[in-house]
């Protein structure tokens, strides 16, 4: 028997204002897994744009279906129902055109080759020239700080390194959309706040569109422009917050209390859509 | 000491005693090699007050064996004391091989060369115990030839083991090994292409895995003719399979999020393939080229008992024991050995190489 509370409608959510540019667009996108269980709906009716630039956090308990968004957009999985645009494109031409870079929640390098070679992965795959992929593999790995360590192998570095590693892989053929899948989830808290501090400094160098999953709270207020707020059964969009902190973040800007105020709403926001009966 | 250090010396020196006891029945003159270790030995029982080095037990199971070795022949028939002395220098070649296991044990890997010296102890005792055991007893040579024997054996007939070695090994056993673990690598990458084949092929090779050997060497002879041609047609039904099953498996072995992220890649099957699934596979690969290096080899010795030229490991095995010369058998099962044992050894030297990432070679 559901008893799910529904205060916020997902229907409801709307592009506010004129953006630059969408990058993202999705319309009554639904996506339901067939299981030995009966159907799970991962994804229910979400409507949500996201523009150009923008750094989007999505937020939500397990099974809300914030990965398979995430997924969804790379083509990874098919939407049951509804349009998706990445660009203009479906996911899958987008992901023919290699529109994004794709940052799993475990590192995913490959142990047979060093950090500079599974940097290099992509840019093989794509075909670029052997100069080229000096010069990018090189950039790269200075935007990450593992300049140094391109003979490594995966196993002889720290997992905090390792997925530093996957994300200079995911930046090498310069995608202008980052698609990242709770990246800093395995990782203790001092590097995981290294690590956050470090990536808005990578977003406002590189301007890229980052589509942040996570389940951390302060996570997502301190990284985000935007916070979408999730619930699970069905999957669903339950608010979606501008942030209103300045663009400039220094770490101890999370004491503040215009911070606290974003943090209290995503809080509030996930409580409502969850209900602790429901397997009364 | 260890408690099994400690019983070890204890036995050992207790031996040396008794036998040094029992050997004054003869006259003194004879076997003094051997009473003056077994003096030594009773001797080493001071340790129960002064520690002894691990080389003086290296050092006293040397002795023994040149002892024993040396009096081998003097009595007849052996008596107790002389099996006494075999008994305690081979203990005091185990204690010797324990102690320097426990020194060596933090830092076997910076030790290559004295932890090599293990398994040589080990092997010398075998083949001095094997020695003095079937020649100190008058064993028939029908029954165990000396290691003596078979090594005269092989000096004496190297042109015949190599021909043999020749024909039966790097003829049969390599060709049919290339052949059998390259079809079955092909064949493995058609199946993983294409569901029709998965459905036809993979029953077709578990049907042909599981044909037996002496019913299939038969009718290879008459299908490919008296020469290795059809020994290696055997060599190449035995390894196939091995190396369809693992490679199928091996190509499954790359986990999903590292499929996912060449999909995300836009990457076609042939770069998947070469970048990630064939190079995660490669331990499983490496596992059958092992199983098939020693597979190949009993296949191709089998299948000579089944019509052959003149020539070969197998026609010489089959041959030689129907005219009792045990030991030109024993000649090509040291040959065979040693072949495959190289065979293997290289293979696994070549893996080291390849799969150097992969846990069970970085030792993590």
């Amino acid at each position: 028997m559901l008893l799910s509370v529904t205060t916020a409608s997902s229907a409801a959510i709307e592009d506010k204002g004129p953006l630059p540019a969408t990058v993202v667009s999705a319309a009554d996108l639904s996506l339901t897994f067939a299981t030995n269980d009966g159907p799970v709906h991962a994804l229910s009716n979400v409507n949500l744009s996201i523009g150009k630039g923008e750094f989007v956090s999505f937020i939500g308990p397990s099974g809300c279906g914030k990965t398979t968004f995430l997924r969804t957009i790379a083509d990874l999985e098919q939407p049951t129902s509804g349009t998706l645009l990445i660009n203009g494109m479906t996911p899958r031409q987008a992901r023919e055109k290699r529109a994004y870079g794709y940052v799993f929640q475990a590192p995913a390098l490959y142990p047979w080759r060093t950090i500079e070679k599974n940097v290099a992965l992509p840019l093989e795959i794509m075909g670029y020239s052997a100069a080229e992929q000096a010069e990018r593999i090189k950039r790269t790995m200075d935007l990450v700080n593992l300049s140094g360590f391109e003979k490594k192998y995966p196993w002889q570095l720290s997992g905090g390194m390792q997925q530093r590693a996957s994300i200079a892989r995911a930046l090498a053929f310069d995608a202008d959309l980052l698609l990242m899948d709770e990246p800093f989830g395995a990782l203790d808290e001092i590097v995981r706040d290294h690590l956050n501090s470090e990536l808005l400094k990578l977003w406002a160098r590189t301007q890229k569109t980052i589509c942040f999953v996570t389940h951390s709270i302060p996570e997502a207020v301190y990284l985000s422009t935007k916070i979408v707020v999730m619930s699970p059964r069905p999957g669903r969009v339950t608010d979606v917050i501008e942030s209103t902190l300045p663009a400039e973040r220094p770490l101890d800007i999370r004491e503040t209390p215009e911070f606290l105020a974003i943090a209290a709403r995503v809080r509030d926001g996930l409580r409502a859509g969850h209900s602790y009966e429901e397997h009364a | 000491m260890s408690q099994l250090q400690y019983f070890l010396a204890l036995v050992a020196g207790g031996l040396c005693t008794a036998g040094l006891a029992l050997s004054f029945a003869t006259p003194l003159e004879t076997g003094l090699l051997l009473k003056a270790f077994l003096a030594v030995g009773a001797f080493s029982l001071i340790r129960l007050w002064v520690p002894l080095g691990l080389w003086l037990d290296g050092a006293m199971a040397v002795l023994g064996a040149v002892a024993v070795l040396t009096a081998l022949g003097v009595y007849v028939p052996a008596p107790a004391f002389f099996w006494m002395a075999l008994i305690s220098a081979w203990l005091f070649a185990w204690l010797f091989v324990e102690r320097l296991s426990r020194a060596l044990a933090p830092a076997t890997r910076d030790n290559a060369g004295l932890g090599l010296l293990i398994p040589i102890v080990f092997g010398v005792t075998i083949l001095v115990v094997w020695e003095v055991v079937t020649r100190g007893a008058n064993v028939p040579q029908v029954i165990l030839p000396p290691p003596s024997m078979i090594w005269a054996r092989i000096t004496s007939s190297v042109p015949t083991l190599l021909a043999d070695f020749q024909q039966t090994f790097l003829k049969a056993v390599l060709i049919g090994y290339a052949l059998g673990c390259g079809l079955g690598f092909v064949v493995a990458i058609l199946i993983d292409r294409s569901p029709f084949f998965k459905s036809g092929l993979l029953p077709l090779g578990n049907f042909v895995s599981a044909l037996p050997i002496v019913g299939v060497a038969p009718i290879m002879v008459m299908w490919f003719g008296f020469d290795w041609q059809s020994k290696a047609a055997v060599v190449v039904i035995m390894t196939f399979f091995p190396m369809l099953v693992n490679t199928v498996a091996g190509l499954n072995a790359a986990s999903s999020i590292e499929r996912d992220l060449m999909r995300t890649y836009a990457a076609s099957y042939w770069q998947t393939l070469l970048k990630l699934r064939l190079p995660a596979a490669a331990p499983f690969i490496f596992n059958a080229l092992k199983i098939n290096s020693t597979l190949a080899l009993i296949g191709a010795i089998v299948a000579e008992f089944f019509g052959t030229p003149i020539v070969g490991m197998g026609f010489r095995i089959s041959t030689e024991v129907g005219r009792m010369n045990v030991d030109m058998v024993w000649a090509e099962i040291a040959v065979a050995a040693v072949a495959g044992s190289l065979f293997y050894g290289v293979i696994t030297l070549i893996e080291r190489g390849v799969t150097f990432w992969h846990p069970s070679v970085r030792g993590a």
